[in-house]
């Protein structure tokens, strides 16, 4: 799947490797939680950049003493829905001050691109046929903002304010 | 052997939102025009040909419901549907096709 | 009432502009059906029984007089010349069509409003006393709080995509008009013990298939706190609340599973974490800002007494209408007037666009340019001189809009039910308007008193059962419609959930089933007591023993 990094197509970096597979040598990867939180020292002891995948169900604060280490969280959509994510990146944002890359993975939709990008995700895995284009209107779809989110966006409060 | 009950196909037309019925591999808006298939193995193909128009986004919401053998709505859902609704005789099916 | 900052005007139009790009996905075949659906239902659009139907957004129930009008040119326009409200103080529309719909939402915004939320699992459009302002005894004007709320909740990134509803309602009075426990959020503006103004916040209660009365949850909220509360309370929905069964989805699920301690512990954790952060405290400014919006009109100086009133009184007609559906209000010389979309044989909460367009020159001539749909279905003109109440009554009963029966037993709460909903197992205005025939005489309305009858076509509630003196459920039996009796419920500030009296009856059957409850209460009841206080005192027995007793003799 295409990724979107930070407003551009660009290559990734992470292999995902799902449940039961042998982990890649000399390339960045992406595991599950359960990997990560059977085979952590290996994984920062011979790979780099290291991923976490979490399932929308897996609340990201169990990661909070690595996440200084973990180069990208990708949240898992399993159906556009569930909109669990968004709390997880806000509060990886906000909370826990997470400087590393959110990746937006699974079943989510254009109409939900600004709202990701809102609660702090910078990288989404797009369809084949998404475009920047796409990218671009997504974001511009709306000028103003009610409220203070992770993007530190100004809110109209602000601006209210300020005028 | 399982009991024989007559069915109609209908769905709702994606643009407007109005009532259809599947008659001869297309859709109508009467009621009274609407196909009846006797058996489950007519119905079924009705509604598998059905699915090029909800592919094509012309219909949506496709689903067979049973008629008695005059083609009168078993249930009193599909009576209201076919006409309107019942304290607004001025709106609907019922106000157009008399 | 608030008005668009340019902010506010940008936000709707970009929102007219989204939602006409959606559907044209749509109709091109960009979005499958499955896709749409959660998007076209956050801008209050359905597929019903019939058509499309468009709920439009009315904050707080507050309407201006430009905004009827507004209403009254779409129902000409685009519907079938009228349009229906809602318990939830909103206006829908039952039959747009889809490729309509963008010029429907531009028209809106030509008049600041809009559709946003109106459906969805996402914050829905706030509701509050529909007295808002008028009446005596308030604290605060609620729609001060509910415009923070709204706009706090418009578009919020996080809370989009809900486990399921949620619904926000803002009460500034002890008595409770806008049925605060029966809300995911109901919110009560109390003082505390050093005379500061602040909230009590209760979360989990609700209606449809699991009915709760809504646990208190933040004793007392301060109120530049306010919205960093309610963002703790949507976060620790959001994370826990259950997303693998729709009936177990909402909040009060959570919440009453939890227990209000554990529930409360969440929220109060999240809130402290939020609280560090800062940027959701409301300063002062930005509310003396929103509240500058709510203030009064100018009143005139008068004296409570109105000969012109007084005379008026001798009229049968006038005293009836002003006994029921007059309420004092907080000004000397002024009453708070609700006008009843409950006429005998009517459909309740529904209107022409010839009355919409006759009740916005009555708040032009009378009322100030304001107006207030209630929770009930039916309007409320706030403030009007009692000397013009007279003259408002005539021209109300030429609108045929002069019915005396406000919080009397044919003021009945009714979802649209079969007639209209997809949803819906069975019709429920029908039956309205049997029992309203049945009940049509004045006088024995008024020996009833304060009598609530709540209708719902499903479970989903949309009626408000739970919470009638008499709720009335209808239930799909192979086919055929079918109704429940529920007795005991209130959605004021005495608030319980209703009873199941015992087997349901058939469409022809249940009036009478009504009659017989209505008969048993007569028969027990105290002094003045209402059929909910004779209930809560004898219990449902001796009210089943008659219903049923009497059923059986009418068999033989």
């Amino acid at each position: 799947m295409p990724l979107i990094k930070d407003g551009k197509f660009a290559p990734d970096r992470f292999i995902f490797v799902p449940e039961g597979h042998a982990i890649p040598e000399d390339t960045g990867v992406m595991v599950t939680l359960e990997r990560f939180q059977s085979e952590r020292e290996n994984l920062f002891a011979h790979h780099s950049p290291v991923a976490v995948r979490l399932a929308s169900n897996e609340n990201p604060e169990v990661l909070k003493d690595d996440l200084p280490r973990i180069a990208a969280i990708a949240l898992e959509f399993p159906i556009f829905r569930d909109g669990r994510a968004f709390s997880w990146a806000r509060m990886l944002r906000t909370r826990l001050g997470y400087k590393g890359e959110i990746r937006g993975v699974g079943h989510f939709l254009y109409d939900q691109i600004a709202f990701m990008a809102r609660v702090g995700f910078d990288a989404f895995d797009v369809r084949q046929d998404f475009t920047i284009e796409d990218f671009d209107r997504a974001m511009r779809e709306m000028h103003y903002v009610y409220q203070p989110s992770a993007d530190g966006k100004k809110t109209i409060l602000e601006l209210r304010a300020t005028r | 052997m399982a009991k024989v009950v007559p069915q109609i196909l209908t769905a709702n037309r994606l643009r407007d939102g109005e009532v259809v019925y599947w008659r001869d591999g297309n859709w109508v808006e009467a009621y009274g025009e609407a196909q009846i298939f006797p058996d489950d193995a007519s119905a079924d193909a009705a509604l598998a040909a059905a699915q090029d128009f909800v592919k094509r986004n012309i219909v949506v919401a496709t689903y067979l419901f049973d008629v008695r053998a005059d083609g009168s709505p078993v249930k009193e859902r599909e009576i209201i549907r076919a006409a309107g609704p019942s304290v607004r005789p001025d709106t609907g099916k019922q106000a157009r096709h008399v | 009432m608030y008005r668009y900052d340019e902010f506010d005007a940008a936000m709707v139009r970009d929102r007219v502009a989204q939602f006409a790009y959606q559907v044209e996905r749509r109709l091109k075949g960009e979005l499958t059906e499955d896709e749409f659906k959660p998007l076209r239902l956050k801008n209050g659009l359905y597929l019903q029984l019939h058509s499309y139907m468009l709920r439009i957004a009315v904050p707080y129930g507050t309407l201006s007089t430009r905004q009827m009008r507004q209403f009254a040119y779409i129902a000409r326009k685009y519907d079938r010349g009228y349009g229906h409200f809602t318990t939830r103080q909103n206006m829908q529309f039952h039959w747009p069509k889809l490729v309509d719909v963008p010029a429907i939402l531009s028209d809106l915004a030509d008049v600041e409003m809009h559709c946003i939320q109106t459906s969805g699992n996402c914050v829905r459009n706030v509701t509050a006393d529909q007295f808002a302002g008028a009446v005596a005894g308030e604290i605060e004007d609620p729609r001060i709080l509910s415009e923070i709320v709204r706009q706090w909740s418009t578009f919020h990134p996080e809370f989009n995509y809900l486990p399921r509803k949620f619904k926000i309602a803002v009460s500034g009075t002890k008595e409770d008009r806008a049925a605060v426990k029966f809300h995911d959020i109901g919110i009560e503006i109390i003082k505390n013990a050093a005379g500061e103004t602040g909230y009590r916040v209760f979360v989990g209660g609700g209606m449809g298939r699991t009915p709760y009365v809504a646990l208190l949850i933040g004793q007392f909220v301060a109120k530049e706190d306010i919205l960093a509360y309610l963002e703790a309370v949507l976060r620790v929905y959001n994370e826990y609340g259950r997303r693998d069964n729709i009936h177990k989805a909402r909040v009060k699920i959570l919440a009453h599973q939890l227990g209000a301690d554990e529930f409360r512990r969440q929220v109060e954790v999240e809130f402290a974490e939020i609280k560090k952060g800062g940027t959701l405290q409301l300063p002062a400014e930005e509310m003396a800002r929103i509240a500058a919006y709510f203030a009064p009109p100018e009143f005139e100086v008068l004296s409570d007494a109105s000969p012109e009133f007084d005379a008026a009184l001798k009229d049968k007609d006038f005293a009836n209408w002003a006994k029921t559906n007059l309420t004092a209000h907080k000004i000397p010389g002024y009453a708070i007037a609700t006008i009843s979309l409950k006429m005998i044989g009517a459909t309740p909460g529904d209107i022409s666009a010839d009355q919409l367009d006759a009740v916005a020159q009555l708040m032009d001539n009378f009322g100030y340019d304001e107006i207030r749909v209630t929770h009930e279905q039916n309007l409320v003109l706030p403030h009007v001189r009692k000397k013009d109440l007279p003259r408002l009554f005539a021209r109300l009963k030429e609108l045929n809009l002069s019915t005396a029966n406000a919080g009397l037993i044919t003021d009945i709460i009714c979802c649209p039910g079969l007639d209209y909903c997809d949803l819906a197992n069975a019709r429920s205005i029908p039956i309205a308007q049997k029992i309203q025939e049945r009940f049509s005489d004045l006088e024995r309305q008024h020996n009833l008193g304060e009598l609530k009858i709540k209708m719902s076509g499903c479970i989903n509630a949309c009626g408000h059962h739970h919470a009638g003196h008499i709720g009335i459920l209808g239930v799909d039996k192979k086919g055929v419609e079918f109704y429940q009796i529920q007795l005991g419920g209130s959605g004021a500030e005495d608030a319980s959930v209703g009873e199941i009296m015992g087997p349901g009856f058939g469409k022809d059957e249940i009036v009478d089933a009504i009659e017989r409850v209505v008969d048993a209460y007569l028969n027990l009841r105290q002094s003045d007591e209402r059929l909910l206080d004779t209930y809560r005192r004898v219990g449902m027995a001796p009210f089943k023993n008659l219903v049923y007793r009497e059923q059986l003799h009418a068999a033989y």
